[in-house]
Parts: structure tokens; sequence; C-alpha cells
């Protein structure tokens, strides 16, 4: 029987969840807050939080001084094409991994792990004279590479995790009825891993679109998305932090709207497990 | 055929055969640059060169210490992603002895090069070759607010010294009121406090290096400076100055919370306008103090263009930096939005301009970048140039350490003996290991 839950004790959970949620939010709403002030009221002393003269003057000097489309552009190419190319390659990985483990596959995933621990900055030098030889400096084709092989031991081992939640014996009820493995992935594991992959899949974009090493050192005026945006904004000598704010409120704004809608899914793919 | 009607036919294909070849040889070029008022200000002004050379350009802004990291995994690896680089004092002559840029010893009659002022050409060459032109210029000066020192009943002498800087801040620091009788830089990184530490200890004699390369921390001249730094920001200085760079800084002194700032000349036309400063009608400016010994705490920087070797564009690279360091430009400023507003610091000819001379802060800029002498940046001499800075690539990385350990003292966690010993000891290490 469940145990029933007094209204006092609900009251707490609800009070205590929604302190959590603002202490975690507050940075981004700061900052959204301030992209709205002057730069003399974004550094006043004491803070100024609600009750400031609103101004849209520092997302007009943005808009006028850069090329947003042309950033945001970038930024959902080079996101959306490498979490794509990487669930292309993940799902049958992480099937054979699931589905036909071999002695080694807990090793693999280990390792595939273990190449998220290197400092991206150890391997910047290879990379960069890697993308001089095949002509990928400041190109999406190579950003999409390299941000889908960053993203690839994660994605690899969140559909590892959802994968080994289904049932072998569903897959191979599916195989004596027929099906080949093309339809074995398709059309039977898919469907039911879908809340999973869905997930994946929103995580990894997020990571993609939040990625500011490679994205910053592999780009110059061509390929270069938001996170090179944000970082023309910044400056050590110059208090500017009103546009900062703009142009970071500018940058995140896309990810927040899909996050929103698209919360619910996420959670569930992340709280309840991949099996519909 | 009718000469009067061949001529226009002439004169047209004339035209369409120097359009065709200004098309031919136009180019689109790919600049990396910092982001500060007088960069992002000629970003606007690109169109200007466009009509005169057909050029197209592309910028990519970044911050300083993300465009410092681009620009040398770019140039280190001749990856050619930019045409023309931002750099600054430190890495040109370091660049420059490597190859890895162009030198930049056929530029035009008309551009003047004998006009950059004789600082900025030094800190930018390389065995007497210009590899960077200067785009701004900057040394460090104080800034003080006039009615404080007034309320004291004090004048501030047009060149201190460290002892009437102290007097002078301990008198005005109003803690009750939350004024600071002084700002100054303690922020780790060698660029930020670490650059402060070192032109203070330049003017106490203290130096880097021997002749022979030989760490100096375990002299007294570098414990005089530190502990009197120390000491001067314990009784007047912000409380938690460790974490306080120029941006903070700033933010204080333009609230009206520091008597006296002595940072970079470009600040003072932050403080100085009254869009963002409460305090810019009572800004007076005054040379960085010195001890005596024939060396003011003032630092040299510019913020200069450089073509990078590996470019295929070099000859339209040329021309944009002739565009951009000109007379002309700053010409085109001033008639656009004012003197105030034109970059400083590195045309001779600016300073004589009489326009230029009514700006509040005009004068004191120039004698402080007079006063710098990047060649002879000490009391007792060095093997390097650099005031701020040692122009070695290993600097960088030192230099980020031995701050660490000096905003260390400054919040209180050691003492300024224990931080000099570890100052000597890594700095030894570190030079050692380099081959020194």
């Amino acid at each position: 029987m469940a145990r029933a839950v007094t209204t006092q004790r609900k009251t707490i959970n609800t009070v205590a969840a929604w302190v959590i949620g603002l202490l975690i939010f507050f940075p981004i709403l700061w900052t959204i807050l301030t992209s709205f002030k002057t730069e003399a009221q974004a550094i006043s002393d004491p803070p100024i939080f609600l009750f400031f003269d609103w101004t849209l003057e520092n997302y007009s000097v943005v808009q006028e001084r850069s090329d947003y489309m042309r950033f945001l552009w970038n930024s959902v190419i080079l996101a959306g094409g490498s979490t794509l190319l990487g669930i292309i390659i993940a799902v049958p990985a992480a099937w054979s991994m699931a589905f036909v483990p071999s002695r080694r596959t807990k090793d693999i995933l280990l390792w595939m792990l273990s190449t998220k621990m290197l400092p991206a900055v150890g391997v910047l030098y290879p990379i960069y004279l890697l993308f001089i030889q095949f002509g990928l400096l400041d190109t999406q084709l190579g950003l999409t590479l390299v941000l889908m092989l960053i993203n690839l031991p994660i994605i690899v081992w969140m559909l590892y995790t959802y994968f080994k939640e289904i049932p072998g014996e569903i897959l191979e009820a599916s195989r004596m009825d027929g099906a080949g493995l093309r339809e074995e992935i398709l059309y039977v594991l898919t469907p039911m891993a879908l809340p999973g992959i869905a997930s994946t899949v929103l995580l990894n974009f997020i990571l993609a679109w939040n990625e500011a090493f490679w994205t910053l050192n592999l780009t110059a005026a061509q390929a270069a998305p938001l996170t090179a945006f944000i970082a023309s904004y910044s400056s050590p000598e110059g208090l500017f932090f009103a546009k900062l704010s703009a142009a970071s409120t500018m940058a995140i704004a896309p990810i927040l709207i899909l996050g929103w809608f698209s919360q619910k899914q996420l959670v569930r793919g992340l709280t309840f497990g991949a099996v519909k | 055929m009718n000469p009067t009607r061949l001529a226009p036919r002439l004169t047209l294909g004339a035209c369409a055969l120097l359009a065709s070849t200004a098309l031919a040889s136009a180019e689109t070029l790919t600049i990396a640059t910092v982001n500060n008022g007088d960069m992002i200000r000629m970003q606007g002004y690109t169109d200007d060169f466009t009509a005169k050379t057909g050029h197209e350009v592309e910028w990519v802004t970044l911050e300083e210490n993300v465009l410092r990291q681009r620009v040398t995994t770019d140039i280190s690896t001749k990856g050619g992603a930019f045409d023309i680089m931002t750099i600054g004092m430190y890495e040109t002559p370091i660049w420059g002895a490597n190859g890895w840029l162009v030198p930049l010893d056929d530029l035009s009659a008309e551009y003047d090069v004998d006009d950059i002022l004789p600082a900025m050409r030094d800190g930018l060459s390389h065995d007497g070759t210009l590899y960077a032109a200067p785009f701004y210029g900057e040394s460090s000066m104080v800034m003080y607010r006039t009615d404080l020192v007034e309320a004291a009943g004090m004048t501030m002498p047009e060149a201190p010294t460290w002892d009437q800087i102290a007097e002078l801040a301990r008198a005005m620091t109003d803690r009750e009121n939350e004024i600071n009788g002084i700002c100054l830089r303690g922020k780790a990184g060698w660029g930020e406090g670490g650059a402060f530490i070192t032109v203070t200890a330049n003017s106490f004699g203290a130096r880097w290096f021997d002749e022979n390369w030989r760490a100096q921390f375990d002299q007294p001249e570098w414990a005089n400076a530190l502990n009197f730094f120390v000491d001067l920001m314990a009784d007047a200085g912000p409380p938690g100055y460790a974490t306080n760079g120029f941006n903070e800084n700033l933010s204080l002194f333009q609230q009206g919370k520091c008597g006296m700032w002595i940072d970079a000349t470009v600040a003072a036309s932050f403080v100085t306008n009254p869009n963002d400063s409460t305090v810019a009608d009572k800004v007076g400016f005054a040379l960085a103090p010195d001890t005596g010994l024939g060396k003011r705490s003032n630092w040299l920087w510019a913020w200069a263009l450089a073509i990078p070797a590996g470019t295929q564009k070099a000859d339209a690279a040329k021309q944009f930096i002739e565009w951009a360091t000109s007379k002309e430009y700053i010409e085109l400023v001033a008639s656009k939005e004012g003197w105030a507003n034109v970059p400083p610091g590195a045309r001779t000819s600016l300073y004589e301009n009489p326009e230029y001379q009514k700006v509040p802060f005009a004068q004191k800029t120039l004698e402080s970048i007079k006063a710098a002498d990047p060649t002879n940046p000490t009391v007792m001499p060095v093997p390097y140039v650099g005031i701020q800075f040692v122009a070695i690539p290993e600097f960088a990385g030192i230099a980020t350490e031995v701050s660490q350990e000096f905003s260390a003292v400054y919040a209180g966690q050691q003492t300024v003996d224990e931080a000099l010993a570890k100052a000597q000891a890594l700095t030894t290490d570190a030079m050692e290991a380099a081959g020194y």
C-alpha cells in the first residue's frame, strides 16, 4: 500500500524544490535581468534587482555589431549534426554491447569513457594539425565530427544502459518471426527505447550546443557557433557586463526554449528508464 | 574615328580594366582581434577600408586570454586561419624572432613609420625590424579624486613618489563611508596583478633576472617592494583586493569608492565618461610613482596588428594594417566621434595635434609612455626586453605561478618571505629546465 503523504510534508517538499530550483536558476535569471540594465546599473553596488529603468539598448548594440543568425545557424548545424551522427553510430554499438556482449565488452565501455578523462587541451595540437592537413579548420564538417567524437562515449553509455533494460526475449521473438538485424533495431528495439533515445538526443544536443573549447579553438569566421559569439563580448579591460549578458541571453535562449518544451521527455528518460 | 567619341570609350575601357583588376585581386581578410572599445570601433569603419581597396574583412573577436591561446595555436602550427592577428608587446618580439611574422619593413612613405612613438616601435621590433604596427598603446598612471585630495588638505604632485602616494592614500581612507584610499591590482595572472607588482618592484630597484638569467626574488629589493605594497593595501586598500583586477578596480573607482587608482592609461576615458562614472568630473591624473631610483612604476603595452607568416594574403593584409594604424584613420574617427575617442598612444603626431591636446588625459598619457623604456626597464641591468613582462616564451607560465604566490600573500594565506622563497624556487627550476 502506498504510504500516505501528509499535506504538511507535501508543502515542505514543494517549498524545498522551489528554493533549490530558484537557486539553480538564479545565475541565468541574473544574466537575463542584467541584459536589460545600463552598464552603470550592471555594476552598481548594492546590486539592483528589479527596480531599474529597463532598456533594450544592449540587445540593439549586440544585434548591430554581430551577425547573430550566422552564429545561431552554425550552432544548430553543429549540435544537430553531431548528435544525429552520434546516434547513428551509437545505436548499433550499444545494441551489440547490450545484447551480444563479449568478454571484453565491459573493458571497451570503460575504455570509451576513459577518453573523457583526458583534458581536451592535451590533444589540441594533434587535432589542430590533423585539421590543417585535411582542410577542416573553420568548417562545419570538421567541428561536427569532433563534437560527435567527444560526445560518442556518453551516447553509447546512455543507450547501453537503456537497452539493457529491454528483455532480450522480445528481440529473440522478433528474430524468430523473421526480422533481420536492420528490422530488429529499427522496428523493435528503437520504438521500445524511444524515451531513452529521446533523452540521449536532448542531452547530447545540449552538450554540443554548450561545448566551448573545440568550438573556440577550431573555428575562425565561418563555422563559429554561439559560444564564440559570447566570447566576443567578454573583456578583461572594460566593463561591458550588460552587453555580455545580452549576448549570453541570446545564445542560451534557443536551448532554454527547447529544454522547456522537452522537459517531460527529458525527465522521464533520465529517471524512469528507457522502456515504454 | 572621331577622337571626341574615342576618348570617353577609352576612359570607360580603362575604368572597366581597373575595376576588373581590382575585383580579381580583391581578397577577404580574416582578422583576429580583442574585445575592447577601440577595436570594436574600428570594426565599424571597415567599410571605409573596403571602399578604398576593394578588400573585404571578416572579424573574429575574442576575449583576450582566449585570443592569445587561439592565435598561438594557429601561428605555431602555421594553420593559416587568420591573415592578421591582434597581438601584444609580449608576443611580438618572440614571434618575430621565431620567423612566425611577416616583417613590416616595406611600409609606404605616406604611412610615415617614423611617426610611431619610439617606445612603441622598440617594443614591437626584434633586432631592429618592426613586426607589428601599434593600433593603440598604453602606459599606466595615477588617477585620483581631486575632491578627496582637497578634502584631506593635501595636493597630488605631478610626479609623486611611493611615499607620497602612501601618505595620501592613508589620509583619504574613510572606512565608514566605504572609501578606500587606493585601489590596486592583486588578482593572480601575469597580465593582471603580476604586471602591477612587477612595475612596482622595478621602481624599488628589483628585477626578475640578473645579467646571467638568475632569478632575483631572494634579493632585498623584492622584499621591500612586496612589503610596502602589502602594508599599503592593508591600511588603505579595499577588502578582498587579492581578487581585484582591472575591471573590479574600474568598477570601484567609477562608484566613488577609491581615492586613487594606478592602472592603464586607457582607463582615463572610462573614469571621465559621465555615462558610466559617478565621479567623472572629479578625476585628476599624475605620473606613476617612483622611489627616487630613476625608474617609475609604469608599464608599456600596445595592441598591435601583425601578419602571420603562413598567410597567402600578405599584400592585402599590409594594406589593412597601413589603413588601420594610419594618421588618416585617426582623423576619420576624430571627425565622426571626437578626439577623445581616437586610438591613443601610437603616433607622435597625435600628441602634437592642438585639438587632441585639449583632451584632459592626453598629456599625462604621453608623458607616461615616454617614461617607459622596454629595452632598459630596471634600475640594474637586465638581459631582457619588457617592463611588466620578460619577453621570453617561458615567462607567461612562470609569472602566472609567481603571481599566484603573491596573491596568496594578499589574501593572508602566507607571508611575504614564504611567497618570495617559493617564487625564487619555482622560477629557478623553470629557467633551468628551459636551458638558461
